[in-house]
């Protein structure tokens, strides 16, 4: 038994992203949800499933605005950044139970204007442990936790932080050529270099934003899928993995490894694809290192050799492996890598603001909370 | 009240006995009653065997770094006068690992590899914290 294309995305929806809003997460969630619901071509009383982001609406919300008569299941999955593609996990695994038919997957929220993710992070209890043991010290904020990965990984096998402004140069083009992107003036290896250190070795261009904003998809069952407004984008395959030690960092066996290189030979083996058949990658950026991370920990490349993988470009549109084609949460908008689905989606529909020429088959990763990881594998239909 | 504006541990029940070797000047490092294997940070369950008995062990305070990142920002105010700080990851002679601030070790001098030992700075009345200095 395997979820191998029991359902697809049918709808995607975003609100404006912007860096300064007096609206509420809420109004964000509800907008961005009205939108994906508009696109699957569905009313809001379609929806019988929802998986909220962790923090934000509650199926409470969505049943009182949309007037949702028969929800038949609701829950979260507390992964942080890596919570919206394994909620793909757990819509497919409820279409495939039979309980649900189309589930809606939302966030919204005020990064820039409301509670800052600093300050977020120290009242999540996945981070009790860190919160008792580090934060006292002053090891408070992801890109501190994350520096130490990235250190190792610096130390042990070579890479060089100018490698890494490959990934913040590429993104920040893709970034240019999306109108929904806050951040479109190009920058160069050499800003990246100037930029001001934050987190040694993580500069300032290494670090993702904070954003104001909302952003959704649904999830249908793939009998449903076939006769919906818009080509759907099936899942072929989708897994999540947790890091050894997924509450400190620290503790870690192997610092440079996280929990996608548990997920991904499973998402991989259940697409029953190779990776030289992916066409397009949209990879959880909440800062340089940690793409590079993945793209090892998928196999891109043997671990330790994501820098020269990284080198010339090869993340661009028309590189080896076109990347986060969007501008993603380094320059389009912090939406905890809801967007990386939404533009996987547009890219396999073929209705990108950068597309990627006949692209097929593309992936999309999550990433969060020190280390979990989730992957989905999608084709056109 | 004691004028201190940095975070502040909340321990348990579970954790409590680490906090008071640091206040005693003491690193205590939770030992499996029943296997033996040692483990950090501390928690209720022994990961090698599932055993509940926990006994706490006098660590020799001595390791070698790990990785290190330098803080350059403030992500809470009360660090903002510390800035920039390095935090050290160590990897202790008794096989687990811990975080803290460095103290006294310029950054040109760290390196995988470089031996350390513990240290320990009262900040306030009922709270000290651990930090590592050159062995």
């Amino acid at each position: 038994m395997s979820l191998r294309e029991t359902g697809a995305i049918t709808g995607v929806g975003e609100t404006k992203y912007m860096r300064g809003t007096d609206r509420t997460p809420l109004s964000l969630q509800l907008e961005a949800s009205l939108n994906a619901i508009r696109d699957a071509g569905l009313k809001p009383t379609d929806i019988d499933g929802l998986i909220p982001y962790g923090h934000g609406a509650v199926a409470e919300d969505f049943i009182t605005n949309f007037g949702i008569a028969d929800l038949r299941f609701s829950a979260t999955t507390p992964m942080g950044g890596a919570s919206a593609v394994a909620s793909i996990q757990c819509a497919l695994a409820v279409i495939d139970a039979g309980i649900c038919k189309h589930v809606l997957i939302s966030l919204g929220r005020t990064g820039y204007s409301g509670g800052r993710i600093g300050t977020r992070v120290q009242q999540m209890p996945q981070f009790r442990t860190i919160g008792e043991f580090e934060m006292p010290s002053g090891a408070i904020a992801p890109s501190q936790l994350y520096a130490v990965m990235a250190r190792r990984h610096m130390e042990q096998y070579g890479t060089k932080s100018s490698q890494l402004a490959e990934i913040a140069v590429t993104t920040r083009y893709h970034a240019s050529l999306n109108p929904n992107a806050t951040m479109k003036n190009p920058i160069t290896i050499e800003d990246h270099q100037a930029s001001r250190m934050i987190s040694d070795p993580l500069r300032l261009l290494d670090c993702s934003l904070e954003s104001d904003g909302g952003c959704a998809i649904v999830v249908s069952a793939a009998d449903r899928a076939k006769d919906m407004a818009k080509m759907p984008v099936i899942v072929m395959g989708v897994a999540e993995g947790h890091p050894d030690s997924p509450s400190a960092i620290t503790q870690r066996p192997d610092l440079t490894t996280l929990g996608l290189a548990k997920a991904a030979p499973k998402a991989f083996a259940m697409a029953g694809v190779t990776h030289s058949e992916i066409d397009v990658a949209e990879i959880y950026d909440c800062f340089t290192y940690i793409v590079m991370c993945q793209l090892e920990d998928m196999g891109f490349c043997k671990k330790g050799e994501g820098g020269s993988f990284i080198e010339n470009g090869a993340l661009g549109l028309n590189g080896r492996l076109p990347v986060n084609t969007h501008g993603g949460l380094l320059s389009q908008a912090h939406m905890a890598g809801m967007n990386h689905i939404v533009e996987l989606a547009r890219q396999l529909r073929g209705e990108a603001a950068a597309q990627v020429p006949n692209a097929q088959i593309g992936l999309v990763t999550g990433y969060g909370d020190m280390g979990d990881g989730s992957i989905a594998i999608m084709r056109r239909a | 009240m004691d004028g201190y504006d940095k975070l502040v541990p909340s321990p348990t029940p579970d954790t409590q006995p680490y906090w008071d070797g640091l206040a005693a000047g003491q690193l205590r490092l939770q030992r499996c009653g029943d296997c033996h294997t040692v483990r950090h940070y501390p928690r209720p369950v022994c990961p090698s065997c599932y055993s509940m008995n926990t006994e706490w062990i006098d660590a020799t305070g001595r390791g070698t770094v790990h990785s290190w990142t330098i803080t350059h920002y403030a992500f809470h105010p009360g660090f903002k006068g510390d800035l920039p700080y390095v935090l050290v990851t160590v990897d202790l002679d008794e096989g687990v690992r811990m975080q803290s601030q460095a103290r006294g070790i310029d950054t040109s001098q760290l390196r995988v590899g470089l031996p350390v030992k513990i240290a320990f700075e009262k900040v306030k009345d009922d709270l000290t914290l651990p930090v590592f200095v050159l062995a």
